[in-house]
């Protein structure tokens, strides 16, 4: 029931956003304040795992018997690590908002909660039908978010980003439904529930089709090569708050979608595709810090890196083994805080100086030190630096993925060299050299407030606890990634032996 | 056969129905009165959905060679007739200013939704071309009416008479196909016409059968406006009182799809060589062309009629698979996706016709900028519709497209799948320019949609498509129930 109560929080305080700006329009953003806060309290309250079951918090309706499909949610440690960086990062979004959204405050509000509840929705649903319901449910507030209060070229961007979205959301309809059916062929009833579905086996060329619908959506949405050209427009068009949930939350919904459907629902065709998959992975990293590096546009190159970066959670995933899978997670972790830092000093300097063209700033260290001092902490996050959390991940994604393909991590790593390039890159074109002769308006260009800290630091201690103990948020997603690996673990070997 | 008062009594809806075209009609003849006119019908054909409903427990039966009074024909009298009195709510402000008679739009609505309730009450090729022939006739007058007004916004008679000769056409093709069926089978009801009985006359060769059937397709394909048959569907839309259109787009095409499946089902036409292969060109066709073609329109009036076109190539889908699977699920898929296409559309026309009137339609994408901002609530709705026909979830049309999806993979159509992938993913575009075009900031001068007088009955109907919108996305599961009992009846 809890799960419920934490989307229908959500909800309902997307609505009371809406209806209070009447009173107020101030008061919109203090409503989706106490709403985001109220569920990440809830959160908290979730029961921890037992050893029998990894699931807690499990709550089951019926929903749409004609098709066997049942309001169907439960939460693991995955999950609940997910859903913690859900609220932390909805809590970050609004903070970004804070004064920077000023028209349509309420509808605006209204917006962010409803994806938020989307994403819950999708991290909690273990009946496919309700994934997909959700999955599709976040696509709506976040294209209005996009289109409403993005810039200049909103609107090529707010559709670029749905289209992308909804037509391989529905190539992943079709796979479920398939499965659906083979259900219904191999166990004589429908269903949609995750666990009932994990007992069926499409076999061969159908099953390779089957994941592959699964594959292209999540790899849509992670976003990584070739599916990837929607995410650059999207982040530079979207408000701070917008790039915020994108590149934290709604991201991540993607590498969740390959580990808990993708690769256990079809281990065997997965198996045989990982290699392609890793290529692909490995491509995106290199490619897309890259394409990065050559950006002007600082909003653009933030975006490309979140592509390499992710390249490295579809390495791990497809690996498929405890370090990798671990690495994953920890990468999604840490690339939602550092990614969304990062833009929301990409989206500071553009909210004062009205541009994010990187060639018209510079040298503004001795302008604005405390916004130096926080940029050069999360490049340097970024580029995976020890004792931060993208290090961990990365490194254990890195080790993990040896195991299993050597030559395509041997590429991957040189990713790292790459990320250092370019984040020390754009340190250098914004932060350093010589200030003079600005084509903006400079007026506005103060330092961070002592509000914009707050958000700062939180994130940072995040990066840091993640960076110096691990241990905390291993430990919660470890029982699960050992289920998921033992689930698969027959087929694994067999399609070994089967090699050997 | 004696016709017995029971029998009569199964056909109740109907014959309140044809009641009330007559009480509105002495009416208006004793004393012509807008208010009360529109009073009878909509009284009139609230009534009989209520008398329909309230038959739907017993009634399985021939009620005359012509009809048949079963769960199926009923469900759908009451979902035309709801429309019906929904559309007559949303004329009522629309033709208010009419300077011209404007009594006689309510007469012709009734006889309209007389001729769609025969519609999916028939079995037997006389109803069908009786019930088509009273709708269509009806029809003509009301995408005319307004061509005796001098403000008249539109070209009202250019559209009626495009629609008239074609439709007529169209009639010609369905006779002659239905001739060569009775050729073939020797009988004007609706029987096999893969196990004819050995009276029949079996010398005609089975190819009788394939090209009549054709030819009813054809016949009934051009009132579905499937392409290539759709050519006049853009224009009749666009030239058409709001009203008319919505009626045509709804209940028109509604009606006309119940019968071409009761005459898909029980004449077992799937069976014969050929069908499903132009059945499945006639979707692909569909499906392709209307989609492509709506990228192009500036008019929401045109853009509607080619996703009108579209929809009904997803609805042919389903036609197709319905004679590969075993159950009854292609014919749940086809009931619940017309019921969900009726009230998204009906939605779409209804915030249309609610800022027009009819010396003014705004139905330029142009005229609902900033829409959002000036009139929220219309705004909501509109943009729900559109999400709705662009099958997006929490709305009644994504489970209409879910159900499509299911019965295509239970049928293993892959390219019939793409093609319904392809044709969403198109959609998607035109929909979401038209709420982007809401989203954007109102003009700053802005004379649209001032002194257009909002009618409460007109915003009734729009929250209650709007609550039906979403209440059926969100929870299907009891009109799923009640679709899965009916379509045995088929």
């Amino acid at each position: 029931m809890i799960l419920v109560t934490l989307i229908a929080v959500l909800f309902i305080g997307g609505l009371t956003c809406w209806l209070s700006e009447r009173i107020n329009p101030d008061l919109p953003r203090l409503v989706a304040l106490v709403t985001v806060l109220l569920d990440f309290a809830l959160m908290f309250g979730l029961p921890s795992a037992d050893i029998n079951s990894p699931w807690v918090a499990v709550f089951e309706a019926s929903w749409i018997p004609r098709f066997g499909i049942s309001v169907y949610l439960a939460a693991d440690g995955l999950s609940v690590l997910l859903l913690m960086l859900t609220a932390f990062l909805g809590v970050i979004a609004i903070g970004a908002a804070w004064d920077e959204v000023k028209e349509r405050t309420g509808f605006f509000y209204f917006n962010l909660m409803w994806t938020l509840a989307g994403v819950v929705g999708v991290f909690t649903a273990l009946d496919l039908f309700l994934f997909f319901f959700f999955w599709e449910v976040m696509l709506i507030p976040m294209y209005l978010i996009i289109a409403i209060w993005g810039h200049e070229n909103k609107n090529y961007a707010a559709m670029k980003f749905f289209i992308f979205t909804q037509v391989t959301g529905m190539m992943m309809l079709v796979s479920i439904l398939i499965l659906a059916y083979f259900h219904y062929l191999q166990h004589g009833s429908l269903s949609f529930n995750y666990h009932d579905l994990l007992n069926v086996s499409i076999t061969g060329e159908m099953g390779m089709w089957v994941m592959l619908g699964f594959f292209v959506s999540f790899s849509t949405k992670l976003p990584s090569m070739p599916f990837h050209s929607w995410l650059p427009d999207a982040h530079s068009q979207a408000p701070t708050a917008g790039s915020v949930i994108l590149a934290g939350i709604l991201l991540k919904t993607g590498a969740y979608g390959l580990i808990r459907f993708a690769v256990p629902l079809f281990p065997e065709a997965s198996m045989n595709f990982a290699p392609i998959a890793m290529t692909l992975a490995a491509v995106s990293i290199l490619y897309c810090a890259k394409v990065a590096f050559a950006q002007n546009d600082i909003k653009r190159l933030i975006a490309y890196t979140s592509v390499s970066h992710m390249g490295f959670v579809t390495l791990g995933i497809y690996a498929w083994n405890e370090q990798a899978l671990q690495g994953a997670v920890m990468t999604m972790l840490a690339h939602g805080l550092s990614a969304a830092a990062l833009f929301m000093l990409a989206g500071g300097l553009q909210h004062r100086i009205h541009t994010r063209n990187m060639p018209d700033m510079g040298g503004f260290w001795p302008r604005v030190p405390k916004m130096t001092a926080v940029a050069i902490f999360f490049s340097v996050a970024a580029l995976g630096m020890p004792g931060l959390g993208n290090f961990i991940g990365e490194f254990l994604a890195l080790i993990g993925a040896f195991q299993a393909n050597v030559k395509m991590t041997v590429v991957a790593a040189f990713g790292l060299i790459l990320a250092s390039v370019y984040s020390l890159w754009v340190l250098q074109k914004v932060f350093q050299g010589e200030y003079n002769n600005k084509s903006f308006d400079e007026s506005h260009l103060t330092d961070l407030s002592r509000r914009e800290m707050v958000y700062f630091s939180a994130m940072m201690l995040g990066l840091v606890w993640m960076g110096l103990y691990p241990q905390t948020f291993l430990s919660m997603s470890e029982p699960v990634l050992a289920q998921l690996l033992s689930d698969t673990a027959q087929v694994t070997l067999t399609s070994l032996n089967g090699e050997l | 056969m004696t016709i017995t008062v029971a029998d009569l009594f199964l056909i109740l809806p109907l014959l309140l129905l044809t009641c009330t075209a007559v009480v509105a009609m002495s009416a208006i003849s004793i004393s012509r009165n807008y208010v009360a006119t529109i009073g009878i019908v909509v009284a009139g054909l609230l009534l009989s959905a209520v008398s329909a409903a309230m038959l739907m427990e017993e009634a399985d039966r021939q009620v005359t060679p012509l009809l048949v009074a079963d769960p199926y024909s009923l469900f759908f009298t009451i979902v035309i007739c709801l429309s019906a009195a929904f559309i007559a709510i949303l004329s009522y402000p629309f033709l208010e200013g009419l300077d011209d008679d404007r009594e006689e739009y309510f007469l012709l609505l009734s006889v309209a939704t007389v001729g769609a309730v025969v519609l999916v009450s028939s079995n037997h090729f006389v109803s069908t071309l009786l019930g088509l022939e009273t709708l269509s006739m009806s029809l003509y007058g009301m995408v005319a009416y307004t061509v005796h007004s001098p403000k008249s916004d539109k070209y009202p008679l250019e559209a009626s008479v495009k629609y008239l000769v074609l439709s007529a056409a169209a009639s010609g093709f369905l006779l002659f196909g239905m001739a060569l069926v009775y050729g073939q089978t020797g009988t004007l009801g609706f029987v096999s016409l893969i196990d004819l009985p050995e009276t029949a006359m079996h010398s005609l060769g089975s190819g009788f059968s394939t090209i009549g059937l054709l030819l009813i397709t054809a016949g009934l394909a051009f009132k579905l406006s499937l392409a290539p048959f759709h050519m006049w569907t853009p224009d009749v839309y666009e030239g058409s009182p709001l009203p008319a259109t919505a009626y045509l787009a709804t209940i028109g095409k509604a009606a006309v799809f119940v019968v071409l499946l009761r005459f898909m089902e029980v004449t077992e036409a799937l069976s014969l060589t050929g069908t499903l292969t132009v059945l499945s060109l006639l979707a692909v066709i569909s499906i392709l062309v209307g989609n492509l073609l709506a990228l192009l329109q500036q008019n929401v009036k045109r853009l509607l009629a080619y996703s009108s076109i579209s929809h009904m190539g997803y609805l042919l889908i389903a036609v197709v698979a319905s004679y590969h699977v075993e159950g009854r699920i292609g014919i749940e898929a086809i009931s619940f996706y017309l019921v969900a296409y009726v009230i998204m559309s009906l939605g779409a026309f209804a915030v249309t016709s609610m800022v027009s009137s009819s010396d003014k339609e705004h139905d330029t994408i142009d005229d609902y900028k900033g829409l959002f901002w000036r009139q929220p609530i219309l705004a909501a709705v509109f943009t729900a519709m559109m999400l709705s026909l662009a099958g997006i979830p929490l709305t009644v049309g994504f489970i209409g497209k879910f159900y499509l999806f299911f019965a295509g993979v239970e049928a293993a159509l892959w390219p019939l799948l793409a093609a319904l992938i392809a044709g969403s993913g198109i959609g998607l575009y035109y929909y979401l320019r038209i709420i982007y075009r809401m989203i954007e900031p109102a003009p700053d001068k802005d004379d649209t949609f001032v002194g257009v007088p909002l009618f409460s009955g007109s915003y009734g109907v729009i929250i209650c498509l709007f609550l039906l919108l979403l209440g059926l996305g969100v929870y299907p599961a009891p009109i799923i129930n009640l679709i899965v009992a009916i379509s045995v009846y088929v």
